[in-house]
């Protein structure tokens, strides 16, 4: 019962939550100094386009009620509401007119999934391994080197990190592609074998970090438990440190990570989006630069809007996995 | 105060970490007054130049001299770094005491809005910032917009120390001695929460920094006004890269990545410290 009690309190506070980003995302525009609707008026002045002033009116119209800006301040923002929760419409792409925006944000969203969940995972297999061999033997010249070089990686941002890998891998070596560029039926060998050459650098650029994260704090937490009276009987008793190390001191080790990780997951997706501009890979982050770069204002609300929503879903569903885990919460 | 001995570990990084920042606050706050000429204006050096004694890390495209860009770079970066992460201690420690201290309806409403600024992405909104206020921000904008996003860090951790002082003994012979609660919280609870704040402080520094780069290698930072992402803009727009000019992107990236290890070293160096004093 208290179990269900928790999950009631964490989905309340998730929707207040996403109701609270929702807001900021909805009067930002509102207070900013420029028009959105002058601003699309003006670029297509600027490319040449003749227009007379009734039909500078009607294109200002039809703007103002293609941005939802159209009604008081209070319509503007039932309708705001109302379309991206009831309908998850964000209207059409005024740059790859008259493609809906959801559907170019569905086409981009597995990538930076699949990025994101991927590199983490490699790099939670990964940094538990070391970390927990690292801080069961401490003093070893090893652990010590593993541990050093994970401070000297951890602190750097993925996007340096990503241009470090692109100088060393795409210009002075160039073994692995400059941008991302997909070719082959989907889902077909060729298509699958690109997709993963072209995810290779901007995914060891997320997995270096976090792996340089995880052994840190696995290592600390090793370090401590070694010291703890379970551990000491599980040696006692005789058995090998292989079996130590998985069955008493691993899962002691990771619970108090999975707390960190849901702590982290807005700052690796402001990570991820930056790497991804700048190798081209076509994910949110990408999407986001390119409604930027082309003024696309409902790609811009859409995609900014989703990305809120998909990091506190994503929090969500770790501090909802996190009583599963961990069986002194799970027994109340 | 009761003297006690720093755990061997925290003592060196935060000895490492320190060493690294000295160099760079030498290189950031003292040497751009030394500037022979403005480096942010166009062909005051000639073009495209490979090290030498009169350009210690050779010149731009532009015609400005790297070293001096980079010193003035590292100026504006580290300002911004200080500022942001001095305003955000200053309202969290104040936030964090207030809702842990007080309790009730108060640290209610307060751990929300921490809770919820944490959840919420910050790059996407300065990224709608940026584009709404005609692609560029200026540093002050950024400043203020990170201070908003940052202040529930220290929020947090000072609300958890300030929750379990409550409890503590000496709290409550302090309460009952007759002592003022601003007292208290002065002269019992501060120290404890001084370390712990110190350490943030310095990552919210690093985190500073990271997110206004993050928006200038985008280029939606200031043009006008040098920063270590700005660099980094320029020298991958006019191509630094495919004309194999590696020290102009190089040098910002090296500073950058060393700025962050120091960074990182001194607020660990910290947090190991504030532990090993809460054991003792």
């Amino acid at each position: 019962m208290r179990l269900l009690g928790q999950i009631a309190t964490r989905l309340i506070s998730y929707i207040l939550v996403i109701a609270f980003g929702l807001t900021v995302v909805f009067f930002v525009p509102r207070f900013a100094p420029n028009d959105p609707v002058e601003a699309m008026l003006a670029k297509v002045s600027s490319q040449g386009a003749y227009m007379d002033a009734a039909q500078a009116d009607a294109l200002r119209a039809s703007l103002t009620d293609a941005f939802g800006l159209k009604g008081s301040l209070l319509t503007q923002y039932w309708n705001f509401v109302k379309r991206i929760v009831l309908t998850g419409d964000f209207g059409p792409s005024l740059a790859m007119y008259p493609t809906p925006v959801s559907q170019l944000i569905a086409q981009a969203l597995p990538w930076t999934f699949g990025l994101l969940l991927s590199s983490t995972l490699i790099a939670w297999v990964l940094g538990n391994f070391v970390g927990l061999w690292a801080g069961w033997r401490p003093n070893r010249a090893s652990s010590r080197i593993m541990e050093g070089l994970a401070i000297l990686v951890y602190p750097i941002p993925y996007y340096i990190l990503a241009l470090v890998l692109s100088i060393l891998f795409s210009y002075i070596w160039p073994i692995f592609p400059l941008t991302a560029s997909v070719h082959g039926a989907p889902w077909s060998f060729a298509f699958i074998k690109s997709v993963i050459w072209n995810s290779i650098l901007p995914a060891l650029s997320i997995v270096l970090v976090v792996f340089g994260w995880w052994v840190i704090s696995v290592k600390a937490q090793t370090t401590q438990l070694a010291e703890e009276e379970f551990v000491r009987y599980a040696r006692l008793k005789g058995l090998g440190d292989g079996r130590i190390l998985t069955r008493y001191v691993l899962p002691n080790a990771i619970l108090p990570q999975i707390t960190f990780l849901a702590l982290q997951i807005g700052l690796m997706f402001n990570g991820s989006i930056v790497t991804e501009i700048l190798f081209e890979y076509p994910g949110l982050g990408h999407l986001i630069y390119m409604a930027v770069i082309q003024g696309d204002y409902n790609l811009l609300m859409g995609t900014i809007s989703l990305s809120i929503i998909a990091v506190a879903t994503a929090t969500m569903i770790i501090d909802l996995i996190y009583p599963l885990l961990d069986p002194r919460i799970r027994a109340r | 105060m009761r003297s006690f001995k720093l755990p061997k570990i925290g003592s060196f990084r935060l000895g490492l970490g320190l060493a690294l920042l000295a160099i760079f606050v030498v290189l950031g706050l003292i040497l751009p007054w030394f500037a022979p000429v403005n480096p942010l204006t166009w062909y005051k050096s000639p073009r495209n130049q490979g090290p030498s004694l009169h350009h210690l890390l050779g010149t731009t495209n532009l015609g400005q001299d790297i070293f001096w860009l980079l010193t003035w770079a590292l100026q504006n970066s580290l300002i911004l770094g200080l500022t942001v992460a001095f305003f955000s201690t200053l309202i969290g420690v104040f936030a964090g005491l207030a809702a842990g201290y007080s309790g009730g309806w108060l640290d209610r409403v307060l751990s929300f809005f921490m809770d919820a600024l944490l959840c919420i992405p910050s790059l996407p909104i300065l990224i709608l910032l940026a584009a709404l206020f005609g692609g560029q921000l200026s540093l002050p904008i950024v400043g203020v917009a990170l201070v908003l996003f940052n202040w529930p860090y220290p929020g947090r951790q000072v609300r958890a120390v300030a929750l379990t002082m409550r409890e503590r003994e000496f709290i409550n012979v302090a309460w009952f001695s007759g002592e003022s609660r601003l007292k208290i919280l002065g002269r019992h609870i501060f120290p404890y929460i001084a370390g712990w704040s110190a350490a943030n402080f310095i990552n919210t520094v690093l985190v500073g920094i990271a997110t206004e780069t993050s928006l200038a290698v985008i280029g939606l930072s200031s043009a006008q006004q040098a920063t270590i992402g700005t660099m980094i803009y320029w020298a991958l727009k006019y191509q630094a890269l495919l004309a194999q000019r590696y020290l102009w992107v190089g040098a910002p990236v090296l500073a950058i990545v060393l700025m962050f290890i120091s960074l990182f070293l001194i607020s660990s160096g910290l947090a190991i410290r504030s532990a090993a004093r809460r054991i003792g």
